[in-house]
């Protein structure tokens, strides 16, 4: 159990955080320059704050009141950071082995310990290469696995996805998840990126401007109907429960507080949570009835804002609690006379969403 | 050409006394630029300002104060000498002299490419469990080795050439102390030393152009090596 408290100056704001983190996965998130990165840094031992104290177990890390600071080489974590920060002169197989030059931990079983990690993040076609002969995603997955070779009682994670393109992001993920189901080394991980949390946390700490604002268990944190924006795609998180399948028709179906969904069929059991990412481009609004359409999921609700854009229109839509962010024109906007309080369907076609756009709630 | 038999001593001694300088001041050079490039302290711009003296003193000036220093009668001369390490009009003291010559040039080379070392790689080792030094000897000095090659390169050939500050501080004692500068003085110095004083003169200019040489070959092979582009 890692326990943070800590006051610390940086730049413009002040950071402040108390928060503790277990086993799983538990993110920080929040907008860039909200702190997070700081707060790993603080925890990693990689810089002190003004005030406050990092315990982890019955280790204190850090305490400003005693002077205490045990530096980040004798915390026993892994870090892996946005940019890979492979050591260039050396190969993907010293990489691995770095810590093993100084933790005896790491040393132990170092052999068997690379075989199954190599295997894990699938790179051990790579242990003769250099950095420099990698591509982004191979690089990433070799710090991943740098960092689980120390051994570490806690891994932390600073937006390591970040650098990556789409694709990329799509392979690691289940890396990621792979390494939070089967290493069960409590991670504290970072990101901006909603649909990175919605899959990956098992908690989260929202972070604004140096405060945390909100911290709980997913998906009663701020996930759920959460609407993402910036880097991906527009679109809104539904938290929904798989209720049964329909073979012949390739879908399943899913309860949401909003009603029943239909997506593609996943391959899980009825009672698996799913959350599903809407893109806001793919949801059509209708102000009269509903009949005669081939889109299966229809909601109804009532319009919360309206906001105008360089070129599009942003309605967010309540369906029985959960926000649903369309992106419609400014013409079919003004023809449909939206204005908050407006009542409105949401219609979108199963097939809108992909199969990256769906995933198991942890 | 024939070279006589002073020419080969002069030589030899050259060689010598530039190659002791520069193995001796290396890893002092090595951790005064790590010190002026990765820690702050107090009296910092002073030891900056110290290691860059021999290179705008004139180098007279140089040699007469170590004169004063190690000397026969010196500050720290019969200290040293008691311990036998005796300076004055030995050849010991030109390498002395070399050395102190060639050493800020050296630390500007290594300090550069130390500062062009990535500090992140050196928070990923110390992440990754590495201790201050075990940093600094995994990932630093591996990484800054191209400057270093240079910087002790341009250390020895400046120990090479080196002349002001060692005919100051040791004379120019044959077979002791006079390396090819000094002996192409003393050629200047008398009648029919024409000849002779341009055969060494070719001999230094090809010393110095194989050092630079040699040093450009060991940083690129050694910037290929650390950035992986040889296995590409």
């Amino acid at each position: 159990m890692l326990e943070v408290s800590i006051r610390h100056r940086q730049g413009n704001f002040d950071l402040e955080a108390h928060f503790t983190a277990g086993q799983g996965l538990t993110a920080l998130f929040g907008p860039s320059g909200s702190g997070k990165t700081s707060i790993v840094q603080i925890v990693a031992g990689l810089l002190k704050p003004d005030e406050g104290f990092v315990r982890f177990g019955d280790t204190v890390w850090t305490d400003t009141d005693n002077g205490r600071h045990v530096p980040a080489h004798r915390r026993r974590i892994g870090y892996v950071f946005q940019e890979a920060r492979l050591f260039p002169h050396l190969t993907v197989r010293q990489n691995l082995d770095y810590a093993a030059r100084f933790l005896p931990e790491a040393r132990a079983g170092l052999g068997e310990n690379r075989s199954r990690i190599a295997s894990l993040l699938q790179i051990a076609h790579l242990l003769d290469r250099r950095p420099a002969t990698l591509s982004g995603g191979e690089k990433q997955r070799v710090a991943l696995g740098r960092a689980l070779m120390a051994r570490p009682r806690l891994l932390l994670m600073d937006e390591p996805l970040s650098a990556l393109d789409h694709a990329i992001k799509a392979e690691i993920l289940p890396d990621l998840e792979r390494i939070r189901d089967v290493e069960g080394i409590p991670i504290l991980y970072v990101s901006h990126s909603v649909a990175e949390i919605a899959r990956l946390a098992t908690r989260v700490i929202s972070l604004d401007r140096g405060r945390v604002v909100s911290s709980g268990p997913q998906p009663a944190g701020v996930i759920e109907g959460a609407v993402v924006e910036g880097g991906e795609a527009l679109g809104s998180f539904l938290a929904a429960t798989v209720t049964g399948h329909l073979p012949e028709d390739e879908l399943t179906a899913a309860a949401c507080a909003a009603g029943t969904l239909y997506v593609r069929q996943v391959d899980v059991p009825p009672g698996t949570p799913l959350r599903l990412h809407v893109p806001a481009n793919e949801v059509i609004l209708a102000t009269g009835p509903v009949d005669g359409l081939s889109a299966l999921n229809r909601l109804s609700g009532e319009v919360l804002s309206v906001e105008d854009h360089a070129n599009a229109v942003d309605v967010r839509v309540d369906c029985g609690g959960l926000p649903v962010l369309a992106r419609i024109t400014r013409l079919s906007a003004r023809e449909l006379g939206l204005k908050p309080g407006t009542a409105v369907h949401v219609l979108f076609k199963a097939l809108s969403i992909g199969p990256d756009n769906l995933y198991r709630g942890a | 050409m024939d070279f006589s038999s002073d020419d080969w001593v002069a030589i030899a001694l050259s060689l010598r006394v530039a190659a002791v300088a520069v193995a001796v001041s290396l890893p002092l050079g090595i951790a005064v630029a790590w010190l002026l490039s990765r820690r702050d302290f107090p009296g910092k711009t002073l030891l900056d300002g110290l290691v860059h003296l021999p290179l705008i003193l004139p180098p007279v000036v140089t040699g007469y104060l170590l004169l004063v220093t190690f000397g026969r009668k010196g500050l720290l001369g019969p200290v040293l000498a008691e311990m036998g390490l005796v300076f004055s009009f030995r050849w010991t003291g030109a390498a002395l002299a070399a050395g102190v010559m060639g050493f800020p040039l050296m630390v500007r080379a290594i300090r550069l490419s130390i500062d062009a070392v990535d500090r992140r790689l050196e928070a990923a080792a110390e992440s990754l469990g590495a201790p201050p030094l075990g940093v600094f000897f995994t990932v630093t000095l591996p990484l800054a080795l191209p400057g270093i090659v240079a910087g002790a390169i341009l250390a020895f050939a400046k120990a090479l050439g080196e002349f002001g500050a060692t005919i100051t501080f040791v004379s120019n004692i044959p077979g002791e102390t006079q390396t090819i500068a000094a002996l192409i003085y003393s050629y200047t110095q008398v009648p029919e030393g024409d000849g002779p004083a341009m055969r060494l003169t070719l001999v230094s200019i090809a010393l110095s152009l194989g050092a630079l040489a040699a040093s450009e070959l060991l940083a690129r092979r050694v910037a290929a090596r650390s950035s992986g582009a040889a296995h590409a």
